[in-house]
């Protein structure tokens, strides 16, 4: 895992090469380090963490912070192979305007999960080849995993709700 | 020891009565001392009775169609896998008849749901067992499709809702035993009960869709010049 | 035509340059698109494949998923950490066990919470006979797809002394809820370590004579043998792990790199394949089976004494006998049942090696007692990717071969 002081020399380096509003937070937390960034900014950071060693893209994961806001959030996992080695990369979104920069092109493992990403959550990604529901029917409406979608459910059957019993085989 | 309730019997008497017995059942000439004394009424009944095994034609029927299921592979989720188990060699269903899985809904009878339909699979699972032919029955394995299961939220729909299940079979998942014996209970509910059909079963008399009218639209399966996209 | 019939219609295809070749009639060849459907004999599941054929020869695949989603995420918000455990390890319902171990591992690291040496030995020996299992189903389908019919039966054998072993550890033969936070939920019984040795004792022999079956077969090395190979640059790119990367060659392995729970205890080798095509995968696979019985045997003898779940009673359950005379015992165990432990906020991802690749497990949680938001990096979803990459240009048949040899499975595509 690159240690705290680790995590700081790439948040330096991402704001010297991109501008200090890319860098939004930096956290350690139980050994794994975390790099927010500006949404618009994904793209070429994931190409400087790429040419430090983190090649591999494990995971493509979309998580809802409601209350607080921007409430969507999109986290990148990379895994450097060679030194095994893991970093996030989180960027935030509103609801308002969804909308984050596709990586697809020069990670082609993001397809799918990006797909799920916009299925569950509502997130566009602009420049995905694409970007259609993944998992719910093509004409589902609403993005189920957002923290104010109801569960949903059929309602149990106890004694004080049961209906008539429904005809069953003779 | 009474033997036979019709009185002592000579062996010489029993003799000539078998053979008449036979030619009685091939409609033949009978012989000896009984010609032309045939069997009637209530003798012949109970000589029938003895010899020769009766049965309506729709027990005969039912018998046979419970003891010869061919289930639809239908395997969804982890119900699937048990499902495959009693397939294999410990819970053997080859016992039973039932090993003759087939994968065309039309040629198969049972529809066993095993695992979990969500709402996208939900109209297909319809389609399948619309597309079997009568008689058919269905048996939803496991908690997910019998009700919603573990699951109790908005992806999931409990079979109930969209079409006729005969035996629900409870269970996350249902051991491959208790699997059997859902389709047990299954076998003896269809032989004592000779029944076509399922809208007799449920009472689902005018369910039946009928389209009005001739139909212009062309249907969805319709090649058109062309256009080779889409499904 | 409906809506939805008319936007499914304008799916786009790859682009496809290629012409018929030296064809003095006009002979035009039309592509065909053809479903097959979520319900087929041969997509281990409900995967439904939209496959664009020139002929026989597949041109490209579109993979449509989704129909066994359970919204199985959502629902594990919902729930206590303790009770969202079942609901996780039902994702990918052959490797329940890692499921589960993934998501526990998670908040136990959420929870900074140790866990006994016991446990973790109790928890290697249940995920390697979990991914022997593993590979017994996925050879006895895909030995069935290929049409070795009797391969089925021989691997269900095994797996049903397999699951004869989880019934005797925990009651339950598929989903056993047997990983809980901060160890394992029982002790194994009298007898097991006796009938998991004699299940080790004939595994290896057994293997022999499912390679003595398949591997030197003609069909199957006729229709495995260099059939779809795709190279470890591009499934790297992907996003493929597990056997599949290790068949094209490269042996990343989440046990031997970054060693979790223990593994760094047991001696065992990677199996690693040449040229990445389907007869690799299947001999990786193979040969991960064996490696797996070396590990279990090393941990069922080097098993050592302790607790079977950590002691930290705000963590975990206190034995039963205690509730009957400690008062503070039975406060706990109301506390744990009815509302459940709060975990500290934050977010951590844990991954694991499982059968098919990097298990992953992101959960975050907001300082309350159920978990904010958990998502399984589920491996079989990020490998379907990199199956119209294998099949183009291939035919039919092998298409199928390539399915059942990336071992898919639904409920982990879709959660």
């Amino acid at each position: 895992m690159p240690d705290a002081t680790g995590l700081e020399l790439i948040a330096n380096e991402v704001r010297e090469k991109e501008g200090a509003q890319a860098v939004v937070e930096t956290v350690f937390f139980r050994e794994h380090a975390t790099l927010e960034v500006a949404p618009e900014k994904v793209g070429p950071v994931l190409e400087l963490l790429r040419e430090r060693g983190y090649s591999f893209m494990a995971s493509l994961h979309g998580c809802d912070y409601y209350p607080q806001e921007p409430r969507l959030g999109v986290l990148y996992e990379l895994l450097d192979m060679s030194a095994v080695d893991r970093i996030t990369v989180k960027a935030r979104v509103s609801t308002e305007d969804p909308h984050i920069p596709s990586v697809t092109e020069r990670w082609p493992t993001a397809d799918h999960q990006e797909r799920e990403t916009y299925d569950m959550f509502g997130v566009v990604f602009d420049g995905h080849p694409d970007l259609r529901r993944i998992l719910m029917p093509e004409d589902y409406e609403g993005h189920p995993q957002r923290r104010d979608f109801p569960v949903g459910g059929e309602p149990v059957i106890f004694t004080f709700n049961e209906g008539p019993p429904t005809r069953g085989p003779r | 020891m009474k033997r036979d309730p019709l009185g002592p019997v000579d062996p010489a008497n029993l003799r000539v009565r078998e053979l008449n017995s036979h030619q009685l059942l091939r409609g033949g000439e009978l012989l000896g001392a009984n010609a032309p004394a045939h069997l009637g009424g209530a003798d012949l009944e109970r000589h029938v009775e003895e010899r020769v095994l009766t049965t309506t034609l729709d027990k005969a029927v039912a018998w046979a169609r419970s003891n010869s299921f061919f289930p639809a592979t239908f395997g969804l989720a982890c119900c699937a896998i048990e499902m495959m188990s009693i397939v294999a060699a410990r819970v053997d269903v080859a016992r039973f008849g039932f090993e003759a899985f087939r994968a065309s809904p039309r040629q198969a009878d049972l529809l066993i749901l095993s695992g979990r339909v969500s709402i996208k699979m939900a109209p297909i699972v319809r389609r399948i067992y619309d597309q079997m032919l009568e008689p058919k029955w269905a048996i939803s394995m496991g908690a997910c499709c019998s009700s919603m299961g573990v699951f109790n939220n908005y992806a999931l729909v409990p079979s109930d809702k969209f079409m006729p299940i005969d035996v629900h079979v409870p269970g996350c998942p249902p051991r491959p035993e208790a699997l059997m014996h859902g389709v047990l209970k299954l076998r003896k509910m269809v032989q004592d009960d000779p029944d076509m059909g399922w809208r007799e079963r449920y009472g689902a008399q005018g369910t039946e869709e009928v389209l009005a009218g001739p139909q212009t639209a062309a249907a969805v399966n319709l090649a058109v010049e062309g256009d080779t996209a889409g499904a | 035509m409906s809506e939805y019939r008319r936007r499914e219609q304008s799916i786009t295809l790859s682009p496809l340059a290629e012409q018929v070749e030296g064809q003095e009639e006009s002979l035009t060849q039309e592509l065909l698109t053809l479903n097959f459907g979520p319900h087929h004999p041969a997509t281990h599941g409900v995967l439904r494949l939209l496959v664009t054929l020139r002929g026989e020869i597949v041109q490209d695949i579109k993979p449509i998923i989704g129909y066994v989603h359970t919204g199985i995420e959502k629902t594990a918000e919902d729930k206590s950490y303790w009770k969202a455990i079942p609901v996780v390890e039902r994702m990918d319902y052959l490797a329940y066990h890692f499921n589960s171990m993934a998501y526990v591992g998670a908040v136990e690291t959420l929870l900074d919470v140790q866990v006994p040496k016991r446990a973790q030995y109790l928890r290697v020996i249940h995920l390697e006979l979990n991914r022997i299992m593993s590979h017994l189903v996925w050879l006895g389908t895909s030995a069935l797809d290929l049409g070795a019919i009797s391969m089925f039966w021989y691997c269900f054998r095994e797996r049903e002394k397999i699951l004869d072993l989880f019934e005797m550890s925990t009651g339950q033969r598929m989903h056993t809820r047997y990983m809980q936070v901060g160890g394992v939920a029982e002790d194994i019984p009298p007898g097991f370590a006796q009938k998991l040795r004699s299940l080790l004792d004939e595994m290896p022999g057994r293997i022999d004579q499912y390679g003595d079956l398949l591997n030197s077969n003609e069909i199957v090395l006729q229709r495995l043998r260099g059939t779809c190979p795709l190279d470890a640059q591009t499934l790297l790119s992907l996003g493929v792990t597990g056997p599949l990367l290790r068949a094209a060659g490269n042996p990343w392995d989440l046990r031997k790199a970054a060693p979790y729970c223990s593994y760094e205890d047991f001696d065992f080798k990677i199996p690693v394949g040449t040229v990445g095509d389907n007869y690799d995968r299947y001999a990786v696979r193979l040969a991960e089976m064996y490696e797996s019985t070396k590990i279990i045997s090393q941990a069922l003898e080097g098993l050592p004494e302790g607790p079977h779940i950590t002691e930290d009673r705000k963590v975990a359950l206190p034995p039963r006998h205690e509730l009957a005379t400690s008062m503070e015992a039975l406060i706990h165990h109301f506390k744990l049942v009815t509302e459940g432990f709060r975990v500290p906020p934050g977010e951590v991802y844990y991954p694991l090696e499982g059968p098919r690749g990097e298990y992953g497990c992101f959960v975050r949680s907001d300082g309350s007692s159920k978990p904010a938001r958990v998502h399984m990096r589920d491996p079989s979803f990020v490998n379907l990717q990199a199956f119209s990459h294998m099949a183009r240009g291939a035919y039919i048949a092998d298409m199928i071969a390539t399915l059942a040899m990336l071992d898919p499975v639904l409920g982990g595509i879709d959660r």
